[in-house]
């Protein structure tokens, strides 16, 4: 048995946490940059406010109805995900961390403490009430797949949050109410076609033979969905190790690593773009370092404006892969500068960049190149990374850090802030991460 | 910001979250009897953090405390997972803000009281919706003004 706990508009609900004033109140947490809205409370999608809708489009409605908007403080919102896994970790035996704000319980023993399970997932969502704040759902079913169904449906059921289909009889009308392409695992491009075939609810999909779906959606992925629909659990479980250290999951089993930022404005300059991408990929070199991982790929995207009237893509990429996987800073910035220089054509204007690590595996595992340095130069780069990595953690981010990602100083001998500086005219105080930004009471 | 050699030095030494406890002065050129009386090591934070989950550091700005040894500039921990009873000192939520006060019942009903004789303590009637954000467990304060850690 399986429980998806998923937070209620949970980049909202956490500013909530510390602004109690803007309960039953509209208000929407814009992405970086205050490119467009990225969580809504229930009182604004009420006014038809969508997901995704640019910022500059929806101003005016904002305005007129006095919506409160927020610019995304990830460093509030990481921190409150990180409370929300760690009392999970306290309820159930195994804690699958799906996303910032979804999590998967392992609840198959629960029956013998709490016989009934509905009340189970009932205390789950007053416990992280009480203890986080955070308001959520939870679904409980045989498999992932129905656990997130039984979610979908668990905001309909007033006070109590939850939803249990744990037999056929539950998930069967469950599954009549839903559209095929809300069933996770359906793709939009199979939801049509689904649809176009006169499949139309997921009760019509679980009801096809499973050699239908193996066939027609996808092989071994549709026949997983086919068992899946019919309590049969398929999918992999991966369980958040507790890092004691840092006080959060540890998720060793991720399958890239990445960095992607919308700018303050488009720039052009290829000298403003690689100090970018340096920062970028030297971000997304010490997630790797802190899941104990090397990539042998390294992805850069360069993106132009989503949101302009002329047809071609927006996104353009470029991949460079490297002799043996590594997670040295120094390494991966060369060949995302690389990348970089293949990708940029004179004159294009930019609004977002990014770099992407892929290939992933465990580190100090790596075959040596032929010309690619001994043994002896590995463990010289594997000190230093610690080193930087040791300094940052103790005095601050970006304490010691490469050229590349730029060393203009202002007056004052501070680091001036990237001219490819996203927006954030509306962020909270980083409440319960910054001395400076520290919650304050009267 | 680190200026000087100095600081980087002292930042080293002292950053450290756990402080050894030794129980007597240990002398040099010996085996040192003090081996056997090792006791620690200290650790504030799981004094501080009991639910490290639910525990919220805040800055109190106000002076609506001061009789309860909680000035202004003071740090204090907050538990959500405690529940608040008579005489409790809590953050409620009062008209949509936060508020640090103590939790009194007289005759059955909420008083939310101020540890100031300046401030008249404020009744909860059943309507108001007291909502208790989380029970104060711990206040530091810095004799040498306000604290300043980084």
């Amino acid at each position: 048995m399986y429980a998806l706990v998923d937070c209620n508009n949970f980049y909202v609900s956490c500013e909530r946490v510390f602004a109690p004033q803007l309960e039953g109140r509209p208000v929407v947490v814009l992405s970086n940059n205050d490119g467009c809205l990225i969580s809504r409370s229930q009182e604004a999608k009420d006014l038809g406010l969508k997901m995704g809708e640019p910022y500059h489009l929806v101003r005016p409605l904002l305005e007129q109805h006095r919506v409160q908007v927020f610019s995304s403080n990830y460093a509030l919102y990481g921190d409150m995900s990180r409370r929300v896994v760690q009392v999970l970790s306290g309820l159930a035996a195994g804690v699958d961390v799906y996303s910032i704000d979804e999590a998967f319980l392992d609840v198959s023993g629960m029956k013998l403490l709490e016989p009934d399970l509905l009340a189970y997932g009932q205390r789950v969502h007053e416990t992280l009430k009480k203890h986080t704040g955070i308001p959520t759902c939870v679904g409980i079913a045989p498999t992932k797949t129905l656990a997130k169904l039984a979610n979908r449906l668990a905001p309909k059921t007033g006070p109590v949050r939850t939803v249990t289909l744990a037999t056929a009889a539950d998930w069967e009308p469950a599954l009549a109410q839903v559209p095929v392409g809300s069933i996770w695992g359906v793709g939009r491009r199979y939801a049509r076609k689904l649809t176009d075939m006169g499949i139309g609810t997921g009760l019509e999909l679980a009801r096809l033979p499973e050699h239908w779906l193996r066939r027609h959606l996808g092989g071994v992925v549709g026949q997983r969905l086919w068992r899946e629909l019919h309590g049969q659990p398929c999918l992999e479980w991966n369980p958040a190790e507790w890092d004691d250290d840092q006080l959060q999951p540890n998720t060793a089993s991720r399958h890239s690593v990445t960095c992607t930022r919308s700018f303050g404005r488009p720039q052009h300059q290829e000298a403003v773009l690689a100090e970018a991408v340096a920062t970028f990929a030297t971000r997304a070199a010490e997630k790797l370092r802190r899941y104990g991982q090397a990539a042998h790929l390294v992805t850069v995207l360069l993106g132009t404006d989503r949101f302009a009237p002329t047809a071609g893509p927006k996104t353009h990429t470029a991949v460079i892969s490297l002799p043996t996987s590594t997670n040295d800073t120094g390494m991966l910035i060369k060949a995302a500068l690389q990348g970089l220089r293949q990708l940029r054509r004179p004159g294009v204007a930019y609004h977002r960049a990014g770099v992407l690590f892929t290939g992933l595996e465990p580190e100090g595992q790596a075959q040596l190149g032929l010309f690619s340095g001994s043994a002896a130069d590995q463990q010289r780069s594997q000190q230093l990374m610690q080193a930087m990595d040791g300094l940052n953690a103790r005095f601050g981010r970006q304490l010691v850090r490469s050229a590349a990602m730029g060393v203009a100083k202002n007056v004052d001998g501070l680091l001036q802030k990237p001219v490819w500086g996203g927006r954030a005219a509306h962020r909270s105080p980083r409440y319960t991460t910054g001395w400076d930004e520290l919650w304050q009471l009267r | 910001m680190l200026t000087s050699l100095h600081d980087f030095i002292s930042a080293s030494l002292f950053s450290t979250r756990e402080l050894p406890l030794f129980g007597c002065p240990v002398p040099a050129g010996f085996p040192s009897p003090a081996d056997d009386h090792l006791e620690g090591p200290f650790d504030l934070n799981r004094l501080l953090f009991r639910h490290p989950a639910s525990t919220f550091l805040a800055r109190v700005s106000g002076d609506s405390m001061i009789e309860a040894g909680i000035h202004p500039g003071d740090l204090v921990a907050v538990d959500r997972a405690l529940r608040a009873g008579h005489g409790s000192i809590v953050v409620a939520v009062v008209e949509g803000e936060h508020t640090i006060k103590r939790l009194q019942f007289r005759a059955g009903q909420p008083w939310l009281v101020a540890e100031n004789a300046r401030y008249a303590p404020l009744p909860v009637g059943p309507d108001a919706g007291l909502v208790v954000w989380g029970v104060v467990t711990h206040v530091i304060h810095s004799l040498a003004g306000t604290p300043t850690v980084r």
